[in-house]
């Protein structure tokens, strides 16, 4: 609970201060506007620190790369064209939902390649394990055994 | 024995790859870059108030682009190399003094020694955000035609002056 007000406050701070920052009019500060910066942000990862978008990073790279969102929303491009660019110069490490080619299969067919493998294992143990008759049997025993389970405990 | 055979590859094939990430340095991302031409520029150049640097200005030589700020520590780890290799006279450094100024530029520049033959400054950082930059220092290497043709992010040493840079600009020359 006070953990999300803070991050609420935090946002609204940060909110405020890149309003500041990019002094547009203030027709282009719509909520919706602010909400598209926002939602192309956080899909491209800030090169300086790597594990956040740039919508939640106050690094100064991640700052310009956000007026450089907005400036090109606000020129009238897609948000293909904003990722086109910003791939063109920082290469696909930007986006954190990396397209399907062929130096990215084992990210994206690996984990499942691995599942297969795994059932594979497993069956194939399972099998082996319901072939094998048991070796520590004796049939000898196999009276003894009756008797236990009928619970004659006397008789051995 | 042949039941431990596969866990030890897995073991042995796991290792092997941590092994690896322990020396891979994940603040070095391959830079689409290399290969291209760089990108369009023009931005006025230091000590030349009138003049500007454009990417077409060094257009048939084989030239070192140098990103620096007056504010970036590490640069300063990366000066020596570049006042050495300057003084060899062997490739001409350019410096793109980055989100900096021209007064703060000049003086460090004046005071720790300029390596470079020219200096665009780039006050908002939009020419280093064309070229992709997000570590100052960063070095490129370009040849006549204009194509990035070497990159490296964080301070050059030495070695890789000698090992890596020099030979290209030989053969690219």
């Amino acid at each position: 609970m006070t953990k999300k007000f803070f991050l609420s406050t935090a946002w609204l701070f940060f909110l405020s201060l890149s309003s500041i920052s990019n002094a547009q009019p203030s027709s282009d500060l719509s909520a919706d506007f602010q909400e598209k910066v926002k939602s192309i942000s956080a899909e491209l990862r800030c090169l300086v620190c790597q594990n956040q978008t740039i919508a939640d990073s106050n690094a100064s790279l991640a700052i310009d790369l956000r007026n450089q969102v907005s400036r090109m929303l606000r020129q009238g491009k897609s948000e293909q064209e904003i990722k086109r660019y910003m791939v063109e110069r920082y290469g696909d490490f930007v986006l954190y939902d990396p397209p399907v080619k062929w130096q990215t299969w084992a990210l994206w067919f690996g984990p499942f390649l691995l599942l297969v493998l795994a059932i594979a294992f497993l069956v194939s143990s399972q099998l082996k394990r319901r072939a094998e008759p048991d070796s520590d049997f004796n049939p000898a025993n196999r009276e003894d055994l009756r008797a236990l389970l009928r619970g004659d405990k006397d008789q051995l | 024995m042949r039941k431990y055979l596969l866990p030890l590859a897995v073991f042995v094939l796991v290792a092997i790859f941590l092994w690896r990430g322990l020396f891979l340095n994940p603040q070095e991302v391959p830079s689409p870059l290399i290969g291209k031409s760089i990108p369009e520029f023009s931005l006025p150049k230091l000590q030349k108030e009138n003049s500007v640097v454009t990417s077409e200005t060094f257009l048939g030589k084989v030239w070192v682009l140098n990103v620096f700020a007056s504010w970036c520590t590490p640069c300063l780890d990366e000066h020596p190399m570049l006042m050495e290799l300057a003084s060899q006279n062997r490739v001409m450094i350019v410096g793109l003094n980055y989100k900096d100024g021209f007064q703060s530029a000049a003086d460090w520049l004046g005071k720790h020694g300029n390596p470079y033959s020219a200096v665009a400054v780039d006050i908002d950082g939009l020419v280093g955000m064309d070229f992709g930059v997000y570590g100052v220092p960063e070095t490129f290497l370009i040849d006549k035609s204009g194509v990035i043709r070497y990159k490296k992010i964080g301070p050059l040493s030495s070695t890789e002056i000698q090992d890596e840079l020099l030979p290209l600009v030989e053969s690219l020359q």
